[in-house]
């Protein structure tokens, strides 16, 4: 029973290797082991969504996964799917329709929505509500975020 | 909050699994998906001291068509579950009630095994495995044993499975062109768990009566609860208005549910015979004509 685990993970990109404690989820391990502090932690027993990236291309909850059981994995961050451009047209709807208010929610919602660009680009408003629920706001009403994706989707048709 | 300090291994085959556990016995906790264990774990509610991620263990992964039965991996995550292939038209009870099970983020990552093993009495896998009349495969150290779906869940988030014991894997008998199923529930909120909820299997014979059905409510008692007077309401007659009502009315003799935050007994009484209409209704002739 090691108290810390290496692990060897790409990040955004960037090969990272580090010594983790196993108490650490993947959310801490992001923001206070890489600096990266665009996935916020929220209710951290994954209800909230806020913490929402991409372990090898696919959405989870960043307080629900081990960083240790991380070795070999690919994890997508906010500032990742930034970078690559992938979701600018997602992201510039966001401010267009103001879908973003105190900003909290905004990018485990933007890892979410870009989840319904990249699998259900025939989603409907219901389908888009429905692939968000996991994902709190509690300031917006929702809907301007569901403003935001469907104009988006309907953009790229 | 922050989890509480604990170590953590990673076990390559079943080999680790069982060294790990012989050593550390009940301070060892097998974690896989982790969406129940490490929220269980932020909130202090069980405090494992060593962590045996098996979640590269391939003994336990996959999903195989042997003899008539579907055998799945314990480690299938949900969403696999929603897009297998052979889960679609062999055991589509399963790939139907996986939109139910909590959100997308968490279906990437919560498997089978780890939601029959949790047994939670509102959680939808329990019921559909039973109601599909599943065989649950479990291995230890010493071998393979099968436990029937039914008898497996022993009562409040308790199961047959014994300390150092795993589950390998859930084999369904499949589908096959006679076999109806469906699975619906009632949830304040999409992705919530059920305030009740229903898993419905059954044969047609070629004169149109019901065979075998089973009836399995969930988040109305200690698990799943199949309910054997709805079920002898329907077994041998014809599917109609008269035996769906039958059935609805015997539910008084199956279900005795407790109040809990949702409401009062009769109210998820009163929510399984609807739901009960709901699934039935969806076998009807007329309606299988109609979609």
């Amino acid at each position: 029973m090691s108290p810390r685990t290496d692990i060897t993970l790409t990040v955004n990109g960037e090969r990272v290797t580090r010594s983790v404690e196993a108490r650490r989820h993947l959310v801490d391990f992001l923001r206070l082991d890489l600096g990266l502090t665009g996935s916020h932690a929220g209710c951290e027993h994954g209800v909230c969504g806020a913490c929402t990236v991409r372990v090898d291309g696919e959405i989870v909850r960043g307080c629900l996964v081990l960083a240790a059981s991380l070795d070999g994995a690919e994890v997508t961050t906010i500032e990742g799917l930034t970078d690559s451009g992938e979701v600018t047209d997602l992201q510039d709807a966001f401010v267009a329709r103001n879908a973003a208010q105190c900003g909290f929610c905004t990018p485990g919602m933007v890892m979410a929505a870009a989840d319904i660009l990249r699998h259900h680009a025939d989603a409907d408003r219901a389908a888009i509500r429905e692939h968000l629920s996991g994902n709190y706001c509690r300031c917006t009403g929702y809907q301007a975020i569901v403003d935001a994706v469907a104009a988006t989707l309907e953009a790229r048709r | 909050m922050k989890w509480p300090s604990f170590g953590y291994m990673r076990a390559a085959g079943l080999p680790d699994v069982w060294r790990a556990l012989a050593e550390h016995g009940a301070a060892a906790q097998v974690v896989a998906g982790g969406q129940t264990l490490l929220a269980t774990l932020a909130f202090r509610l069980s405090d494992p001291k060593l962590l045996v991620d098996i979640t590269r263990v391939p003994e336990l992964r996959g999903i195989t068509l042997t003899g008539g039965m579907l055998r799945i991996g314990a480690l299938t995550r949900h969403a696999e579950l929603g897009r297998d292939a052979l889960v679609a038209r062999h055991a589509p009870l399963l790939a139907e009630a996986v939109p139910y099970i909590a959100h997308p983020a968490i279906r990437n990552r919560g498997t089978i095994g780890g939601s029959l093993a949790y047994a939670d009495p509102a959680a939808e896998l329990p019921a559909c495995v039973v109601a599909l009349d599943a065989v649950v495969v479990l291995v230890s150290a010493g071998g393979e044993r099968r436990v029937p779906a039914r008898d497996f869940f022993t009562g409040l988030l308790t199961t047959a499975l014994e300390p150092g014991e795993l589950i390998a894997a859930v084999e369904v008998p499949v589908a096959t062109a006679a076999t109806r199923s469906a699975i619906v529930e009632v949830a304040r909120r999409s992705g919530d768990y059920a305030m009740a909820g229903l898993a419905a299997c059954l044969s047609m014979d070629a004169a149109g009566n019901v065979v075998a059905p089973r009836l399995v409510c969930f988040g109305v008692g200690n698990g799943p609860v199949l309910a054997a007077h709805a079920v002898a309401a329907l077994e041998g007659r014809a599917l109609t208005a008269a035996s769906i009502a039958a059935a609805q009315a015997a539910l008084a003799q199956d279900l005795d549910p407790p109040a809990d935050l949702h409401g009062p007994p009769e109210m998820k009484l009163h929510l399984c015979r609807v739901l009960t209409a709901r699934a039935l209704t969806r076998f009807l002739p007329a309606a299988e004509a109609a979609a």
